[in-house]
Order: structure tokens, then sequence, then C-alpha cells
């Protein structure tokens, strides 16, 4: 969705506040949301795709000034209501009042290491062949998708390059709607900053972005 | 929620009435130092831990993981490795992840790394647009500015300004890459070795691997800068 997660090119946000030697949490209640948003997501109720769209539902002025670990917060308050873990009641108490809902996997703390030391790759095979090759011009679909997409709006019709096929990998726009993983073949299109940006661009800039395989199409109507 | 009135701006306002119940007036001793976030957390994670949906040890060894061993010492140990030996730097910007379990560094948000490396002509600068994408097992948890909306919104458009923000001059003729981190890829940048470096060992190389120069919006320290990393 046109989100306010979309930030690629926006202007006016001011300076980076930046840091000196800062800390991993600023707040006790970070580290806790952190941990939690993490727990939870091995509950085997959702999937990391649905928590980003759920963290980019947020209405755009909440989500442009609300910290990182809070939006992390706000969206896993209304996962576990949405999935019928938590009722608002309990959510207003402070308290569990009805019976817990079923779920796959409750993480123990033994398994965090090598759970966390493996990682959850989302490399999955494809049956087809890819579509496009190394080298070839592509552009980004013009697309506004009201669900979830990894496809920002600041490559949204540009042309640019095929640099690398990284093979199947499990596509958000679906998986984030629980519509399965299907995967599609990932690429990294390379475009021009002028192309992106016009002619007020960084001299010799380009931008990589990673786009699976239906977020383009050909950049000429007789290739590919 | 219903009454959720909070102020969205941040979390520990002292005004800041955001906790999920109104009448949350226990007279707790400690409640005057707790913000009214770390109430309201502390409210969701009672309701989780009761439920038996998380188990509150697992999230204090999640918390130490993050806190305690995870972290840029581990990126500064790959880049250090690949500073010294070639066969090495080739296997990691062949296959980035592979290359890193030689030296026991992988795991959650480095399943596909992708290391990038800077020469004279061309500076690596990573940024996820979308949301906070970054390479926990080399880097660590991301900082808050790698986050926040003017960094991810300025990255792509005018990398240049952000560098110079960090202090950091390349230049005129060094043209910027950038790499938006939209899919489950995750960039770690090779910066260059510094120069007046040839008497170091490996490990006092990976002192002055900094954070941000495996980001791309800083530089290694310089051997007489000493260890900033």
């Amino acid at each position: 969705m046109n989100g306010g997660q979309d930030l690629g090119g926006m202007q006016g946000f001011g300076p980076l506040g930046l840091e000196a030697d800062e800390p991993w949490f600023h707040a006790p209640w970070e580290r806790r949301v952190f941990a939690m948003a993490m727990a939870m997501g091995l509950t085997g109720t959702w999937n990391l795709d649905a928590s980003r769209a759920a963290r980019e539902s947020l209405p755009p002025g909440e989500y442009l000034t609300s910290s990182y670990y809070r939006i992390w917060f706000r969206a896993l308050e209304s996962q576990v209501q949405q999935h019928g873990l938590v009722e608002a009641g309990e959510l207003a108490a402070g308290a569990a009042l009805a019976p817990p809902a079923p779920v796959a996997r409750v993480l123990k703390a033994e398994e965090v290491a090598p759970l966390f030391a493996r990682g959850f790759p989302s490399d999955r095979p494809v049956a087809i062949p890819a579509r496009f090759a190394v080298g070839d011009e592509v552009r980004a679909k013009v697309v506004n998708p009201t669900g979830h997409t990894r496809l920002p709006r600041y490559v949204r019709g540009r042309t640019g390059t095929v640099e690398r096929i990284h093979g199947g990998f499990v596509f958000p726009d679906s998986n984030a709607a629980f519509a399965g993983e299907a995967p599609q073949w990932l690429y990294t299109v390379r475009f021009p900053g002028v192309e992106l940006w016009g002619e007020d661009a960084e001299p010799g800039l380009t931008v990589s972005v990673n786009a699976f395989e239906s977020y383009l199409e050909p950049a000429r109507a007789d290739a590919a | 929620m219903a009454q959720d009135h909070d102020h969205p701006q941040d979390h520990d306002h002292p005004q800041d009435h955001d906790h999920p119940h109104d009448h949350h007036h226990h007279d707790h001793p400690h409640g005057s130092d707790l913000s009214p976030m770390d109430l309201r957390v502390r409210a969701l994670e009672s309701i989780l831990v009761e439920k038996g949906y998380v188990d509150p040890a697992a999230l204090d060894v999640l918390i130490e993981t993050y806190e305690t061993k995870v972290g840029p010492h581990n990126g500064a140990r790959v880049v250090a490795r690949a500073w010294v030996d070639p066969a090495f730097k080739a296997r990691l910007l062949q296959d980035g992840s592979a290359a890193m379990r030689e030296l026991d560094v992988g795991g959650r948000g480095g399943e596909h790394m992708v290391v990038v490396e800077n020469t004279p002509d061309e500076h690596n600068l990573v940024v996820c647009t979308l949301c906070s994408c970054y390479p926990w097992p080399v880097l660590g948890l991301p900082p808050v500015w790698y986050k926040s909306p003017p960094y991810r919104s300025r990255a792509v458009i005018d990398p240049r300004g952000v560098l110079a923000e960090f202090g950091t001059a390349l230049p005129a003729q060094t043209r910027i890459r950038v790499w938006d981190s939209t899919a489950e890829l995750r960039y770690m940048v090779l910066p260059m070795r510094p120069p007046g470096t040839d008497h170091l060992d490996e490990a006092a190389l990976a002192g002055l691997v900094t954070r941000d120069s495996m980001i791309g919006t800083g530089l290694p320290s310089s051997p007489d800068q000493g260890d900033r990393a």
C-alpha cells in the first residue's frame, strides 16, 4: 500500500538524528517489544511479511511520528487481536480474561540460540525458468496495490537493468495476505539516478532494488 | 483501542496518557518511574505470558543475545579477514552468507548476505526505504537513524548530502551506488582498507572497522585515530 512506510525520495524530514554511542534500546519497554515481536512471530500465527504489512497499515501520520519500536508495538497489538489471541477487553484490562487460543509453537529459552543462529531462509525453488536475464532492460510496473508490496513507489514506471538473478524467494505480496508463499524469481535491478530523479540527480548515482519477477515488464514491447 | 488517545510523537512523554487502562492507579511503589509506554508494554507482556504464548525466559535470552552477543564486532571480523585474505574476499563477494559461516557469523537477518565492495571509483551505501532491513548477524540491531524517515527518505535521492551529515566526504569523481534492501537480501559494505595499515594484524585491522563503514555512511578509522569501532 502507498502508506507511510514508502519513504524513498520524500523530502523535508530534517536532520538524520545521529546519536553518539547509541544504546541498543532507548527505554526498558523497547527491549520487551523487540523480544515479544520475535517470540510471537515464532508462534506460527503469522509471518514476517504479515508483520511488515501490519506495521505499514498504521495511518501515515502516526507511522511517520512514531519511534520504530512503537510501530512494532502498535502492530503487535493489532496482530494479536486480529488473530484471536488477545481480546480488546484484555488489552484494556491489562490481564488475561479469556482462555488462550492454540498456537503452533511457544519459543523456549534454550531454542533461541540455535534457531536464531540458523536463521529463517526465504529462498524457495521456482518451477518455471526466469523470465529475464542479466543485462535485460526492464521497467518496474506502475501498480498501486492496496495490500503489502515491496516495490517502492520511486521506481514504479522507471527503467533499469537486471544486474543479478538471485533465485526463487517467498513472494511477500502473497505471503503477507496469507495467500501462500507463491515463490518468484528475485532480481537486482539497477536504476540510473537521472531515471529516478531527473537531471538534478547526483552525477553517476545508481540505485538498486531487489524486485520480484511480477513487479517487472520488458522495457521494450518487442523484448522478452 | 478505543481509548487510545496517545501522543504518537514519542514514548516517554510524562504527560502521555497512553496506557491501556484509564484506571491504572495501583500506586505501585515503582509506578512513578515507569513511562506510560512501559506500563502498556508490560500489560501486553503479562497477557501474552498468562495465556502461554510467550515464555518470559525466552524474551530475556533474546534481549541478552542482541544486547551482548550480536553486533558490529562480527562484521568487523569479516571485513578484516577479507582485507588480509584475498581468497576469502573472493568467496565473500561471491556468496556472503557462505563465506561468513567460515567465521561462525550468520543467522537471522543474514540468511542471504550480499557484500558490496567499495573502490576508489565507487562507494556503496545501504538503506531500507520500506522498513528497517539490516544485516543483524554482522551489525546487530539497527540504530534509530537507520529506521527513521530522514535517512530512509534521503539516502536514495541525496546520498552525498546524507554522507556529509555523517562527516563523510568522498572525492567528487567517486560514484555512489545505493542499495535499497527491498527483499530478504541483506547488504554489507566491504570498505577499503585504510592506507598505512600494512603493519597491522587481522585483530588490529578489525578494530578500525566501524559500524557505519559497513553501512556505507562512514569510512574505517585510520590507524592513528585508534579504535573507534
